[in-house]
């Protein structure tokens, strides 16, 4: 498997991305926003975490317009694969490319913890080796993922298996550390072929981390 | 001329920001807050030689494409000479 990581000014998670993917036997590259188009072969795109453009405006806002997300968006409505970690979620969000939109944290606090996650959906490539509420412990890092998205809008995501990881606690039962929509962690678009997540799994993806579930979520695109 | 964007969450759209202004306001005694709204403001300066309505609809694409999030931001837009 070909990955793509793209790097924006302020990402820095293209590492950790790399190091995770590598793991689970994929080649990677790392891509940086100026290019105008994605390397050729690629199985999957990953936008990765950070502070694109230092969370200026709002965050994901500006990193929308870089050249390469030209690219990714063809891409991606070619049917392509695309994953976006936090800040990359963010960004999805801004293009258009996934529903819904970011509100700071209900809290206001930056949240850096490890969090209880559980698979809402496992009909699509991305968890489909993870079962229906199936509960990971993963990272949260972030002071935007008070996930927002109109009411009917939802309850189309739901009909549609859209909505694929809420935050709860180690039984699974309902925890909201941000104020999410329904404690929504992570979603795909209506074709099952863009995803977002505001948790880490590549800051979970080896037992001196505290966590290899996140090898259990990436290792979903392999198949 | 100059053109100020207010931007501000839609009505409905809950505003943690709010919240924790209306909050600490109670806390120091201002007991008269029914609610409270946290947005920001872009003033643009923009060049000579447009017109009112030309800036105001060059500035309304600004906000669609950029500088407000539709989904959950309203905005509204002011020409000052």
């Amino acid at each position: 498997m070909k990955v793509a990581i793209i790097r924006f000014p302020g990402t820095n998670c293209e590492f950790d991305t790399q190091y995770a993917f590598e793991r689970i036997g994929a080649k990677t590259n790392i891509v940086w926003h100026k290019k105008n188009e994605l390397p050729s072969d690629v199985d999957l795109v990953v936008l990765p975490g950070g502070f694109s453009y230092g969370d200026y405006l709002r965050s994901g806002a500006i990193a929308r317009f870089s050249p390469i997300m030209q690219a990714v968006s063809e891409y991606a409505k070619k049917g392509g694969y695309v994953l976006g970690i936090c800040n990359g979620f963010q960004i999805l969000l801004e293009s258009h490319l996934l529903p819904g939109a970011m509100k700071r944290n209900e809290n206001l606090h930056f949240i850096s913890k490890f969090q209880y996650i559980k698979v809402v959906s496992n009909d699509n490539k991305f968890l489909s080796q993870l079962n229906p509420g199936e509960v990971l412990n993963i990272p949260i890092a972030h002071a935007e993922g008070n996930y927002f998205i109109a009411p009917d809008k939802l309850k189309a995501m739901y009909d549609n298996e859209q909505v694929l990881l809420q935050y709860c606690d180690a039984n699974g039962e309902y925890d909201n550390p941000n104020g999410s929509v329904d404690a929504i962690a992570g979603i795909c678009n209506e074709t099952k072929n863009v995803f977002g997540l505001m948790p880490h799994p590549e800051r979970a993806c080896e037992q001196i981390l505290g966590s290899e579930d996140g090898i259990k979520m990436i290792k979903g695109f392999m198949y | 001329m100059k053109a100020i964007v207010n931007i501000y969450l839609k009505e409905g759209v809950l505003d943690p920001q709010g919240k924790a202004v209306k909050h600490a306001l109670e806390s120091l005694g201002f007991k008269d807050v029914e609610e409270v709204r946290v947005g920001k403001q872009i003033i643009l300066t923009l060049k000579d030689g447009l017109s009112q309505e030309e800036a105001r609809k060059e500035v309304e694409e600004m906000c669609e494409k950029l500088l407000a999030n539709t989904v959950i931001e309203d905005y509204s837009i002011e020409i000052v000479q």
